[in-house]
């Protein structure tokens, strides 16, 4: 047994709609889209022209920076359309399928004599290689980095999030054949599991070392892991993947095909059935939420969880990491005095609204704002959410003066997106604190390759 | 309310761009999201928020200041019946009391918010709620027999010259009300200190009292030598003379509460200034050469605007450091040079003031250590590993 790591600070949103541990029944949408948004830095460079025929595995567009690591279909059928957005940049690729899953077959490969270089070349021909993502910077991973250790959380721990307990259940050999698979790449993989839940399967899977973590969102974060195992310092890389796409690099290797179904949770206030769902990676949204919405005012759905997920329209596509679709009202409505009033149904860390007296209420908790942008006034928020040795209203600073230096000194390599989301989500100026590290990395990035 | 929300929006296309009345956006969006909180929602990064905005966080602190303010409007009436010998009741006190603290209130306000709306309007900005607290905080630091026109010209300074001219709330170096109250300590000390102006009427010498001292308990103790005409009860509860808001520690303590339990002011810096002040003065005790030297280290912490100004001026998060280490420095050396320039002070026996304005201006380099400390720390992290 290793020791608990306790995480005190941080923040558990209690939203309403949290999905039982039930299968719902829904048909399979034509419609599935890769979105070239998901992947932070990638420049899509279209393979295929519209109409053409793919297959599950075909490669649709490859990353101009670096061509070998492609993206491809996930399913058989045709490349119905480009969407593009501002500029002519590429926002969705999408795919309606033909329903016959024709899939690429790739080889089966006898995992324990495989070399480096074939477990690279044939994850990236598979498009299984986004997958991986590097620490720092949360960029698709370069193969020619060797990571001090590839890192997997094993649990969720974000707002609604989905058990993987559960949905990991009877993806016992893929998962195993995975961390085989991942073991050419790196030898040294971690897992990290929620000391309260079972973790059969992660407690089983061999070669692998165990860290157990106990507290509230954001400790299922691999970013916050990290920190505490193993801190990513200057010129040192980690990288990381889900559990899903362990299984489904395990699976690549062991039956040649790369393996695109996903189980999802389908969760929020809105949703009448909060439930989990079979679906297929980049899904149409829309066979999961008809008939499955209880509310007549506007709703906004969300690929992914409610502090990093993107939003989507009704007709909208999973995202390419998502293993949850979120539903909340929208809120965008004039509310009389609102910040004068009591506020019971009001959720806020301070307790300046008064739902501090219903400590175990579930809040339907919209996209409203909840005021207007302002300097940084208020101090010692942040840190209250961030579980992490850096002090984050500094770090924030320096990356708004584009200060590199303090930005390097100040932890910018330890952090992404969802690790600072909670800052983001108490922060009374209403900053938008997820774009602006994001910025900060890519100027990183830009200065320093 | 839905025919209000109607109105508004009839009127609502004047005031944006092209417009009748595009000039006035600011002062139209401000009225408008106090009346109404918007309906922007997030369009990226997190879809839900932390209920908490700037509106909701300044009305904490205002709601927190109401005890000492009623009090202070009470103390007001009592002090002034008390100096001229009259019988009076609770609610003639009352009366007296607001009729004279009302007036500075409503031109603290006045002079602040237009300012706030004009240089809103000047730099095209949304209305910052900052004032909503200092405009509060002005009056309750100021003597009760203090004309008018000062409040105004104070206030107008602490605004233009405290805040705006760095930027606005949020940018500002020093506390805005302290340096209202500091201005007027400056360019008119005959009227800011003395036995007169702390209780009203006694200015205009109306029917005094013979042999009534209007003298603050630290004025008394420098002139007389002793404080036994205040006892700490009477300093706690806050039945002496001083600015309206600062005598009744009692009021403020409740005010420190609201602040803490919801978490909007720093109960670190509130604690480590009183304990900055305390060790100090328990120094001091044990020298025990002047008069100021000799008050109990305990009374200390009652007396003059020691408390008002730990738990609602020292907690300023802007002027404030904002580590968490850094607090609690900068709210101890607030609490030390509080009661070493209140005794050593020959000029006025008040600390409190000048040393929160000081650690204002040191806050920043505190808060550079801390960074630092905590850079170096990192760097030693990385070469254990490594």
């Amino acid at each position: 047994m290793s020791e608990v790591i306790k995480i005190k600070k941080g923040l558990d949103i209690p939203l309403k709609g949290k999905a039982d541990k039930v299968f719902g029944q829904a048909q399979l949408p034509d419609l599935f889209a890769i979105k070239p948004t998901d992947f932070n830095g990638v420049v899509p460079k279209m393979v295929i022209k519209e109409g053409e025929k793919v297959k599950a595995g075909s490669v649709l567009f490859f990353d101009k920076y670096q061509p070998d690591v492609k993206f491809v279909s996930p399913v058989s059928g045709h490349l119905e359309a480009v969407i593009r957005g501002e500029r002519r940049k590429i926002l969705e690729v999408v795919v309606k399928s033909d329903g016959k899953n024709e899939t690429v077959d790739f080889g089966k490969e006898d995992i324990s004599s495989l070399e480096r270089d074939t477990v690279v070349k044939k994850m990236q021909e598979a498009g299984t290689w986004p997958y991986l993502r590097q620490r720092p910077y949360d960029v698709i991973a370069k193969p020619e980095h060797t990571p001090k250790a590839i890192y997997i959380s094993g649990f969720d721990t974000a707002p609604l999030a989905p058990d993987y307990d559960f949905i990991m259940t009877g993806k016992e050999k893929e998962f195993q054949a995975g961390i085989d698979v991942l073991k050419k790449l790196c030898e040294n993989i971690h897992i990290g599991i929620n000391d309260e839940a079972a973790s059969k399967l992660y407690l089983n899977t061999k070669g692998v070392e165990i860290h157990r973590f106990r507290g509230p969102h954001p400790a299922g974060n691999a970013g916050i892991q990290i920190h505490h195992v193993m801190p990513v310092n200057k010129g040192e890389t980690v990288w990381t993947i889900q559990p899903q796409e362990v299984a489904a690099v395990g699976k690549l290797f062991t039956t040649g095909k790369h393996d695109f179904s996903r189980t999802i949770v389908v969760a929020g206030s809105e949703i009448k059935k909060p439930a989990y769902y079979h679906t297929v990676m980049g899904a149409c949204i829309a066979p999961y939420i008809s008939n499955n919405i209880n509310s007549d005012e506007h709703v906004r759905l969300i690929s992914g969880n409610v502090l990093t997920g993107t939003q989507v329209s009704e007709e909208g596509y999973l995202g390419f990491y998502h293993s949850q679709l979120t539903a909340i009202p929208e809120g965008d409505d004039y509310e009389f005095m609102g910040w004068a009033k009591p506020g019971l149904g009001k959720y806020s860390i301070s307790r300046t609204y008064f739902s501090w007296l219903q400590p175990r209420k579930e809040y339907r908790l919209n996209a409203n704002m909840h005021g207007g942008k302002r300097p940084i006034v208020v101090s010692g928020v942040y840190e209250k959410v961030l579980p992490m040795d850096i002090l984050p209203e500094q770090l924030f600073k320096s990356i708004l003066v584009e200060d590199i230096d303090k930005m390097e000194q100040l932890g910018i390599y330890e952090l992404a997106e969802e690790d600072v989301a909670l800052c983001e989500f108490v922060c009374p100026s209403k900053m938008n604190l997820q774009k602006i590290l994001r910025n900060g990395i890519e100027l990183m990035i830009k200065e320093l390759g | 309310m839905k025919a209000l929300r109607r109105f508004i929006d009839k009127i609502k296309p004047h005031f944006e761009k092209g417009g009748k009345f595009e000039k006035l956006h600011s002062t139209f969006d401000a009225f408008e999201t106090l009346l109404f909180v918007p309906n922007t929602t997030n369009k990226e990064g997190v879809h839900v928020r932390d209920a908490m905005d700037m509106k909701r966080t300044m009305a904490t602190v205002v709601l927190a200041l109401v005890p000492a303010l009623l009090f202070g409007i009470w103390n007001a009436g009592y002090q002034h019946f008390l100096a001229t010998g009259q019988e009076a009741d609770f609610w003639p006190m009352v009366g007296h009391g607001f009729l004279k603290v009302f007036p500075i209130i409503v031109v603290s306000y006045v002079t602040g918010l237009a300012i706030e709306f004009i240089f809103a309007q000047i730099r095209g900005h949304e209305v910052n709620e900052g004032f909503l607290v200092s405009g509060m905080l002005i009056p309750l630091v100021l003597p009760v027999d203090i004309p008018l026109w000062m409040v105004a010209v104070a206030t107008a300074f602490a605004v233009i010259i405290g805040k705006e001219v760095f930027g606005g709330t949020g940018m500002n170096i020093w506390n805005p009300a302290l340096l209202a109250r500091a201005f007027l300590f400056f360019a008119y000390p005959a009227y800011m200190s003395g036995d007169t102006i702390w209780i009203s009427g006694l200015t205009s010498g109306e029917g005094i009292v013979d042999g009534f001292s209007g003298a603050t308990a630290l004025g008394t103790a420098v002139t007389t030598g002793n404080i036994d005409k205040f006892s700490f009860m009477d300093s706690f509860l806050g039945i002496i003379p001083g600015s309206i808001g600062e005598t009744s520690a009692l009021a403020i303590l409740i005010g420190a509460f609201i602040l803490i339990y919801t978490g909007v002011g720093s109960w670190r810096i509130m604690l480590s200034v009183f304990a900055g002040g305390f060790l100090m003065a328990l120094g001091f005790n044990a020298i025990g050469s002047t008069p100021l030297m000799q008050i109990p280290a305990w009374h200390h912490l009652v007396l003059g605007g020691f408390a008002f100004g730990a738990v609602f001026m020292a907690t300023d998060p802007v002027s404030a450091t904002r580590t968490t280490k850094g607090k609690y420095i900068y709210g101890f050396l607030i609490g030390v040079f509080s009661i070493m320039i209140r005794v050593f002070n020959p000029a006025y026996p008040e600390g409190v003031m000048l040393a929160i304005l000081l650690m204002n201006t040191f806050a920043p380099l505190i808060d550079h250590f801390v960074v630092e400390s905590n850079i170096k720390q990192r760097l030693k992290r990385a070469s254990v590993t490594a």
